[in-house]
């Protein structure tokens, strides 16, 4: 019985973890494996487990200055060296510079008889040869369930494996032990009873013919780590995890536009898009959505800045050639390096895989603008809901990234036209729609602004033209029968512009006549003026003789006075 | 139990007369000396009942005509020679000579089995004693 003193004090103790290097693998278990104690790696034949353990100890010897151990189980140590040098993974340089013991642990039961007890110090020794001929602190045993088939002693055996993993543990090796799956248990032989760490399971899975690998911590003691399952790639570069639900909702937002490369669109967004926005731009076939982001993409490489162009439908030869029909040249973009067009097909492999496709495309050109072109094609890689998370997933890593993501979305025709096919009207920022419509035997595209979060945007129907020099956006009219576009819209014009002559010569008539009047008028004042003058002048002259015969009275009346006195 | 931390004794071999004999035929004692190496760790009970068993069954079926090589692997420089020989269970005996080679693992407590194994002699021939 284990007795406390009471000098004796529970001191808080932090899991130590060890990097392992991988890509994004060190992200979802928050800083990597368990430093100093076992990992089992779990999952069936071909699943990675090997290529997993491999790396784990390269990057650690290469990137973490961690020597490490290789215990073979299975293959030798020449395989080994074969599969992991198309991953530019030197294993001879590393055992000559003696930061890598490898041993390769043969167990031939057909070879070898067994008689009485033994144990497997000889494992042991072994490893611990191999553990200080390099001072290592990593080590991996794959597949270390193969020694079930070599010895017949079970019971001796699960001892042995016990004592071996409390061995490692001791020591403060990290280590990785690989597994087989086993039906309805993680591995064949249990070994999840011996390591209770850290279980990790990777798994290949086929879904409509299309593989996908994907990887869940299914335990981890001592450590908070993503549930989920998260699908990894292996390619010339090792393994890449990717994080995919560990994206975060705390990203900055820019004030800045970015323009559209039509001056009209930018008017009707008034200034462009927002920088780090998500754009959707939906539309039936034919609407002219690939040009609409061939203008985005010419004009952002124009500015300086890079853009990454993934497509699921034309090569990017196809596309180069066909925007050129629409004046938008991009080879010389693509050229400079500063336009990247990364062609596959949808169904090439699945839909994680493409996330995780476009990531690594994402983090190696750091693009300002990525367009998907179209995101419906996904859906023929997986079910719609699928497409949906894997594409949320897409966007908010490009947001956490600051980087501008436009969309393209063929709605097919009889749908409604404002729901998109993935149901991503939530997450898009700016959502336009290109719309057929059909009128006066022809058939012509209107672009309108759905919605545009945080911005003053125009609510209008705008005409969408392409022309030989790229698209131009055109008012739209509205007539008593609806909005008129194309032919119905030049007769449109044209009528007015007949209406407008008609209307100016009328009013030209009307002033002529008023003129007329007001000279008429004008005249008829004149004549009333020189009769007023006239009557004027005959009343003054009226006035002085009345005078001047008072006058004359008087002065007759003075000389009769004067006549009469003299008598 | 003194004798396992000595080097292998190389016990007196008597001189050969015959050469090239095959130790295939079935019973037949070979003529050439034996070569046995045992690998122990340290002076574990099994390791030490190993090298007793097969010293009996040594003694009794090819008096003077065999060479016991005893392997402790936890001494130093000895532990490159696990990896040389593949050894992995402890203890473990190797017949290196004469050809082919058998590999036993185990403490040999079954004698009867270790003479049939290592076709030390005729399975009729009185079989030791167990230690």
């Amino acid at each position: 019985m284990h007795v406390h003193s009471p000098d004796e004090k529970l001191t808080p103790h932090h899991l130590v973890k060890a990097p392992t290097g991988i890509k994004g693998f060190d992200e979802i278990t928050f800083g990597g494996l368990p430093a100093g104690r076992p990992t089992l790696v779990c999952g069936a034949a071909g699943c990675g487990k090997s290529l997993f353990a491999a790396e784990f100890l390269v990057r650690g010897i290469r990137e973490f200055g961690e020597n490490g151990v290789l215990i073979t189980f299975e293959e030798t140590p020449i395989d080994i060296v074969t599969n992991v040098d198309s991953l530019g993974f030197d294993i001879p340089a590393l055992v000559n510079d003696g930061k890598l013991a490898l041993d390769h642990v043969v167990v031939d039961r057909q070879q070898m008889d067994e008689n009485g007890e033994y144990d497997l110090e000889g494992l042991f020794v072994r490893l611990a040869h191999a553990v200080e001929s390099v001072g290592a602190k990593r080590v991996v045993l794959d597949t270390i369930e193969t020694l079930f088939s070599g010895f017949s002693n079970q019971a001796i055996l699960r001892a042995e494996l016990r004592r071996l993993f409390d061995w490692l543990k001791n020591r403060g090796l990290t280590t990785v032990i690989t597994g087989e799956r086993g039906d309805g248990a993680l591995t064949r032989q249990g070994l999840e009873e011996y390591v209770s760490d850290c279980v990790v399971l990777l798994d290949h899975r086929v879904v409509g013919q299309i593989s996908t690998r994907r990887m869940r911590v299914v335990k981890y003691r001592g450590s908070a780590h993503s549930t989920n399952e998260f699908p990894f790639l292996i390619d010339s570069e090792g393994m890449s995890v990717l994080p995919i639900t560990g994206a975060s909702m705390d990203y900055d937002v820019s004030d800045k536009r970015i323009p559209s490369g039509i001056p009209a669109l930018d008017e009707m967004l008034d200034g462009g898009y927002y920088e780090g926005s998500c754009i959707l731009l939906t539309g039936s076939s034919g609407t002219g959505k690939s040009t609409l982001a061939a203008h985005l993409a010419e004009k952002t490489c124009v500015e300086g800045k890079r853009c990454l162009y993934f497509s699921f439908e034309e090569s990017p030869k196809q596309i180069v050639r066909n925007m050129r029909s629409v004046g938008r040249d991009l080879q010389p973009h693509v050229d400079s390096g500063r336009l990247q067009i990364a062609s596959s097909r949808p169904t090439a492999f699945g839909l994680e895989m493409h996330l995780v496709k476009m990531h690594k495309a994402i983090e190696q050109f750091a693009p300002d603008v990525v367009v998907v072109d179209p995101i419906s094609n996904l859906n023929t890689a997986a079910t719609s809901d699928e497409s949906t998370q894997m594409l949320l997933r897409l966007v908010d890593i490009l947001r956490a990234k600051g980087i501008t993501t436009f969309l393209i979305s063929l709605s097919h025709s009889g749908s409604a036209q404002e729901t998109s096919g993935e149901n991503l009207s939530s997450m898009v920022d700016t959502w336009l729609l290109v719309r057929d419509v059909e009128n006066y035997g022809e058939r012509n595209r209107v672009l309108y602004v759905l919605k545009s979060r945080g911005m003053q945007h125009s609510n209008q129907l705008r005409e969408f033209l392409i022309t030989k020099d790229g698209v131009n956006l055109v008012p739209a009219y509205l007539g008593s029968e609806g909005v008129l576009t194309g032919s119905a819209r030049l007769a449109q014009q044209q009528r007015e512009t007949v209406a407008a002559i008609v209307e100016s010569d009328l009013q030209r008539m009307n002033r002529l006549k008023l003129e007329q009047k007001k000279r008429a008028l004008d005249a008829q004042i004149e004549v009333l003026r020189a009769e007023h003058l006239a009557a004027q002048e005959e009343l003054e002259r009226l006035g002085s003789d009345q005078r001047a015969r008072d006058k004359a009275v008087e002065t007759d009346a003075a000389a009769m006075n004067l006549s009469r006195n003299r008598q | 139990m003194n004798q396992l931390h000595e080097p292998s004794p190389p016990v007196a071999a008597a001189p050969q007369s015959e050469e090239g004999a095959s130790s295939s035929s079935g019973g037949a004692t070979p003529a050439g000396p034996w070569e046995l190496l045992l690998f122990v760790a340290g002076q574990s009970p099994k390791s030490v009942m190993a090298y007793a068993n097969l010293r009996k069954a040594c003694d009794h079926y090819l008096p003077g005509r065999y060479n016991i090589e005893l392997i402790d692997l936890t001494r130093a420089g000895q532990a490159a020679l696990a990896k040389q020989y593949q050894v992995v269970a402890i203890p473990t005996l190797i017949r290196t000579q004469p050809d082919p080679q058998k590999r036993i693992i185990g403490s040999l407590s079954d004698l009867q089995r270790l003479v049939t194994d290592l076709e030390l002699g005729s399975p009729l021939h009185t079989p030791p004693t167990p230690s």
